[in-house]
């Protein structure tokens, strides 16, 4: 049974912020929505596993625990 | 659903209303409504030899766009009961779906309701309600123990533990009929839901979709067609092809509109012409404008009182939902209420046509939802991911698979219900139990053909006399059933000694690597309500 992975999984932290950053230059709030619509859905796609997006879901939707 | 056209109707066939009877002896079964799913109802219990009594309000078979998408599984119930000929041969038949977006003349999608071939029906027809009707109505006519009262209303309801009372409206004045059971086919609007305090619960969806039927001379395949945001008016069109050169088209026109004014042909045809160009030609059949609801009673069977088809659960149309869904209902239900009547099962029986219909009301319901919400999304991020969806799906396969333009309507399966013998040895293929038989090509014809109106054991050995009172066939493969072109033996996983056990309804009750008595036994009486 697959889990979440939340511990630290990526490096170049900074260079991968300010990609997501500049994904939305340029286009106005529709078009970023559907721009970050189209991420997940690649992104969940290449996971391939529902229970963990379920978790991923769930965990974007909760609010700080501390 | 709709109200009525604002092209002029007439009615499709018109009935004499049927006297008041002059003495009114107890019946058996009274069915409220001779709709498609009452009439299915009153064909199958009738065909077992019951006398059947049914009430319809109208005096005849209205015209309209009502049903028009009839599913493989339903055309496999009407073959068993003497109709299918007659539906398939009238009706438009399709298998293929293509959904297209914005101009594109490339569809982004493409599916087949028939991935497993060789079966003798196809995965959908298109036929006008009507049509269907009255070959019901025909077929019904053959059976003198079924009895069809036309014009006449249902307007009370005491319901009692041993049976019901109905008091009915007709133009000759009232009268009053027993009944041991009533089966309330009379649809959404149902009368007999609203005697006994009963309602749904669920959604209802806001979003005006436009129905126009119009007749014209356009060479397209027989090819179910869905667009999301077409380059003419409305967020979305469906268009199906229909027998006698009609054609149905369904556009989204969205929330808060004048009905009134948005249905006047009018304002109807500039949806054609934008399809079709100025100078299409055509005449107009029907134009109405519908919304929906998602919704079901809590529970279908209360006391004698059993509900089928839209009286119990309502679905958005798209995936074709409604009826096939409803006559679901009515071939679950009549074999049961056949063995009860017949003293071959205990009432409790039907508890299982609650729960199994509940699944199948249950499955429906969530498809349409969801197909509804990816159709008209309701807020800005839910139209922002179905518009992600349609964009990645244009250069990436990956994404295709979200598109829904309506899942349609597929046999829906069984697997947690208490009438199946869970398998005790490891099956990878062939048909579980809880799963409704695979049809296949035989010598002289089709399996399905063999199966239905009892219990059937389909097994490679061939078979022992069994004791007990339920009516079963044994069919030997290879004796009774020549597998000629071994696509039996392939989609049953046959080996020697493989043996199943088919339900009246065609549904797999059990299975097993050996033929064994007594675990055949077992099986048949836990799938006719009386576990040991």
């Amino acid at each position: 049974m697959s889990r979440l992975n939340l511990d630290v999984n990526l490096r170049d932290h900074d260079e991968i912020y300010a990609a997501l950053v500049s994904m939305h230059d340029g286009l106005n709030e529709a078009e970023s929505l559907r721009v970050s619509a189209k991420l997940t859905l690649l992104l969940a796609n290449h996971i391939g596993d529902a229970q963990i997006v379920r978790e991923a879901i769930r965990i974007a939707r909760s609010s700080p625990q501390k | 659903m709709a109200p009525s056209s604002t092209v002029p109707v007439a009615c499709h066939k018109a009935f004499a209303a049927s006297p008041r009877p002059v003495t009114q002896n107890r019946v058996p079964i009274l069915i409220v409504g001779a709709g498609m799913v009452g009439m299915t109802t009153a064909l199958d219990l009738g065909r077992k030899g019951h006398r059947v009594v049914v009430l319809n309000k109208l005096d005849a078979i209205p015209v309209g766009s009502k049903a028009i998408c009839f599913s493989k599984r339903t055309l496999d119930i009407w073959d068993r009961l003497g109709v299918g000929g007659r539906m398939v041969a009238k009706g438009v038949v399709w298998n293929v779906g293509k959904v297209f977006w914005g101009a594109d003349p490339e569809p982004l999608l493409q599916f087949d309701m028939l991935p497993l071939k060789n079966q003798k029906m196809p995965g959908f027809i298109n036929l006008q309600q009507y049509y269907a009707e009255e070959y019901l109505y025909d077929e019904l006519c053959k059976l003198p123990n079924v009895e069809l009262r036309w014009g006449h209303r249902a307007t009370t309801l005491k319901a009692q533990s041993s049976g019901v009372i109905v008091g009915v409206e007709t133009a000759e004045g009232a009268y009053e009929i027993e009944a041991d059971w009533l089966i309330a086919a009379d649809g959404h609007n149902s009368s007999i839901r609203r005697f006994m305090g009963l309602d749904f619960e669920g959604r209802v969806f806001e979003d005006n979709f436009l129905i126009a039927d119009v007749k014209f001379d356009i060479q397209r395949p027989s090819e179910r067609w869905f667009w999301f945001e077409p380059p003419w008016p409305g967020a979305s069109a469906l268009m199906h092809k229909q027998p006698d050169g009609v054609w149905r088209f369904d556009f989204q026109l969205g929330w808060n509109i004048d009905r009134k004014e948005a249905v006047k042909p009018e304002n109807v045809e500039p949806f054609v012409r934008g399809m079709f160009g100025p100078d299409v030609k055509f005449t107009p059949v029907w134009y109405s404008i519908y919304t929906f609801q998602c919704r079901r009673m809590k529970r279908f069977v209360h006391g004698r009182v059993v509900f089928a088809g839209d009286s119990a659960h309502l679905v958005s149309p798209f995936g074709a939902r409604g009826f096939n869904g409803g006559i679901a209902d009515a071939e679950n239900l009549a074999w049961k209420l056949d063995l009860v009547l017949k003293g071959l099962a205990p009432e409790s029986l039907l508890e299982s046509y609650n729960d199994e219909a509940i699944v199948t009301a249950d499955e429906n319901i969530l498809n349409s939802s969801r197909a509804t919400d990816f159709i008209t999304p309701k807020n800005a991020a839910s139209k922002a991911l179905r518009d992600a969806v349609l964009e990645l799906a244009k250069d990436h396969a990956f994404a295709r698979p979200f598109i829904n333009s309506g899942r349609l309507s597929t046999p829906v399966h069984y697997p947690q219900s208490l009438l199946n013998t869970p398998d005790a040895e490891t099956w990878n293929s062939g048909v579980a139990p809880g799963s409704p038989a695979l049809d296949a090509p035989i010598r002289g014809g089709w399996l399905l053909g063999r199966l239905g109106e009892t219990f059937a054991i389909l097994s490679t050995e061939p078979g022992a006399a069994l004791t007990g009172d339920l009516p079963v066939r044994h069919l030997r493969v290879g004796g009774d059933i020549l597998d000629d072109d071994g696509l039996v033996a392939q989609r049953y996983a046959l080996e020697p000694g493989t043996t199943y056990l088919i339900r009246p309804d065609q549904y797999v009750a059990a299975r097993w690597r050996g033929y064994d008595p007594r675990a055949i036994l077992k099986a048949l009486a836990t799938a006719g309500g009386r576990p040991q």
